[in-house]
C-alpha cells in the first residue's frame, strides 16, 4: 500500500495515466491521509498558476457569461465525510443534510400497477410497490447509485444498488436503521454484488433513517466508521 | 484541512477599487444561480485560469475553449465546492488543469505537441513567464519557494503541472528511471507546499 501513496503527487497534478488514476482514486476513497495530502499538493501546484497569468480576451468573458444562462447549477453533493456518529442526533443532522444536499429528498414511489396480489409477491417487490412506499436515492462519486425504499405499512425497507464498487478487502458494507432512542441498529450485512436488492432487517416503520458503513468482515454491532451513505426517511417529528 | 486558506491575491487590478471579494462567498452564491457573483468570480480568477490553460495547451484558441469549458463547469458545479477540501482557487485550477490535460492528451493534438515541445518547453522557465507576472507579489513568492526545490524536482513538477505530461513521460524527458519521476514530483510538491505554507 505504501507504493500507491507515492502516486499522490502525480495524481495532484494530473500526471497519472487513466489506469493509475482509477487505481489511485479507489485508494483515495479509503485513505484520509492521501486525501489530505492531495489537497495540500494541489494547493501548492495551483500557486504555480500565479507565475503564468494571462488576461483572456473580453469576448471570452461575454461568451462565458452568456453560456451560464442556459446551464442549471447542480445541487450540492451528498456529504459523506461526517465525524463518526455517537448519538442519534448527529445521525439525524447528517441524514437531514444528506437528503437536503442530495437535492431531492424522499420521493414517492410510482406504483406501476394497482393490483398488488400480496402473498405471491416477494417481500422486496411488495415494499418497492407498496402504496405508501417512499424512496431516497443517493449517487456516489464514480457513478454508483443506491436507493432505499421503505413502507411503514409493511414495516420493511429495501435497498437497491446499482454499480456499487466492491468493498475493500476484508471489509463489508453494513446496513443500519436509526431507531429513536437506540441509535444505529444493525440491519444486516450486504452481500457483495454491484447490482442487488437487499431487505433491511429490523423495524423500518419506526426508523428515522437508514445508513451504510464499511465494517470489518462479519459486520459490527455498532458502526465503527463514518457512514458512506445516509437515507433519511423523512419523518417530520423534530 | 482546516488550515488551507484561500489564496487571495486580488483581481486583475488590486491597486484600485474595493478589496477582492471572498471567493468562497462568490462560489456559494454562484451555486445558487447568482450570475452577478459568478461574473465577479470570473473577473477575480480569469487571468490565472486562462494563463494556466494557455501554459498547458499552448494554443491560444484551444486555451480559450478550455477556459470557457472550465468556467461553465465551475458554474455548473459551484454548489459542490467544499471549503474543507481546499481553497476556491485551488478548486478552480484543479478543474482547469484537468480539462487542459484532457485536451492535450487527446490523440488529435498529440502530434502537434511532439513537434512543439523541443522549441517551446523550457522547464520552469522563469524568464519567459516573468514579464506577464511581474506585477504579482504572489508570483514572486512562488518563484522564491521554487528555489527550495532541487533542479530535478523543479523540472519534474513543472513538466507535470505546467507541461501537462504524465510522470512516465516526465521520466523519459528527464532521463529518470520510470518509477522515480512520480517521487520527484511528489517530493517537489511537498517542498513547494511547505515553503509556501499552504495545505497540511
Amino acid at each position: 500500500m505504501s507504493d500507491i501513496h507515492a502516486l499522490s503527487g502525480a495524481y495532484a497534478v494530473d500526471a497519472l495515466d487513466d489506469l493509475e488514476r482509477a487505481a489511485f482514486e479507489r485508494h483515495l476513497a479509503e485513505c484520509p491521509e492521501c486525501r489530505a495530502e492531495v489537497a495540500g499538493l494541489r494547493e501548492a501546484a495551483g500557486l504555480l498558476a500565479e507565475t503564468t497569468p494571462v488576461e483572456p480576451p473580453a469576448e471570452l468573458r461575454a461568451a462565458v457569461l452568456a453560456g451560464i444562462g442556459s446551464i442549471r447549477p447542480l445541487p450540492p453533493e451528498v456529504p459523506v465525510a461526517r465525524p463518526r456518529p455517537r448519538r442519534t442526533a448527529r445521525w439525524l443532522v447528517a441524514a437531514a443534510a444528506a437528503v437536503l444536499l442530495a437535492g431531492g429528498g424522499a420521493v414517492a414511489w410510482q406504483q406501476p400497477w394497482s393490483d398488488t396480489s400480496q402473498g405471491s409477491v416477494p417481500i422486496a417487490d411488495q415494499v418497492l410497490h407498496a402504496s405508501d412506499a417512499k424512496s431516497t436515492s443517493l449517487d456516489f462519486p464514480g457513478g454508483a447509485k443506491a436507493t432505499v425504499t421503505h413502507s411503514d405499512g409493511l414495516d420493511k425497507a429495501v435497498i437497491v444498488t446499482k454499480d456499487m464498487p466492491a468493498p475493500p478487502d476484508g471489509k463489508v458494507y453494513q446496513l443500519w436503521l436509526d431507531q429513536p432512542g437506540r441509535g444505529m441498529v444493525s440491519a444486516g450485512v450486504m452481500p457483495v454484488a454491484a447490482d442487488q436488492t437487499v431487505i433491511l432487517s429490523g423495524d423500518a416503520a419506526t426508523a428515522l433513517a437508514a445508513g451504510i458503513t464499511v465494517e470489518p468482515a462479519g459486520g459490527s454491532t455498532s458502526p465503527t466508521t463514518k457512514p458512506i451513505a445516509l437515507f433519511d426517511f423523512g419523518r417530520t417529528s423534530a | 484541512m482546516d488550515h488551507i486558506r484561500p489564496v487571495e491575491s486580488g483581481g486583475p487590478s488590486p491597486e484600485d477599487g474595493p478589496p477582492a471579494p471572498d471567493l468562497v462567498d462568490l462560489l456559494r452564491s454562484s451555486g445558487r444561480g447568482d450570475e452577478r457573483a459568478f461574473a465577479l468570480l470570473y473577473d477575480a480568477t480569469a487571468s490565472r485560469v486562462f494563463g494556466l490553460a494557455l501554459r498547458v495547451v499552448r494554443d491560444r484558441a484551444q486555451a480559450e475553449e478550455v477556459t470557457q469549458e472550465s468556467f461553465l463547469e465551475i458554474w455548473r458545479t459551484a454548489g459542490r465546492y467544499d471549503p474543507d477540501r481546499g481553497s476556491p482557487l485551488s478548486w478552480l485550477l484543479t478543474i482547469t488543469h484537468r480539462k487542459s490535460v484532457d485536451r492535450v492528451r487527446s490523440a488529435e493534438s498529440a502530434s502537434r505537441r511532439d513537434t512543439t515541445y523541443q522549441h517551446h518547453n523550457q522547464p520552469v522557465d522563469h524568464d519567459s513567464t516573468a514579464e506577464a507576472a511581474q506585477a504579482s507579489l504572489e508570483a514572486r513568492r512562488v518563484r522564491g519557494a521554487l528555489a527550495h526545490l532541487t533542479e530535478v524536482q523543479r523540472e519534474a513538477v513543472s513538466l507535470a503541472y505546467l507541461g501537462g505530461y504524465t510522470h512516465t513521460e516526465v521520466a523519459t524527458m528527464l532521463d529518470l528511471p520510470v518509477g522515480t519521476a512520480k517521487t520527484r514530483i511528489r517530493d517537489g510538491l511537498i517542498r513547494l507546499r511547505d515553503a509556501l505554507g499552504v495545505g497540511s
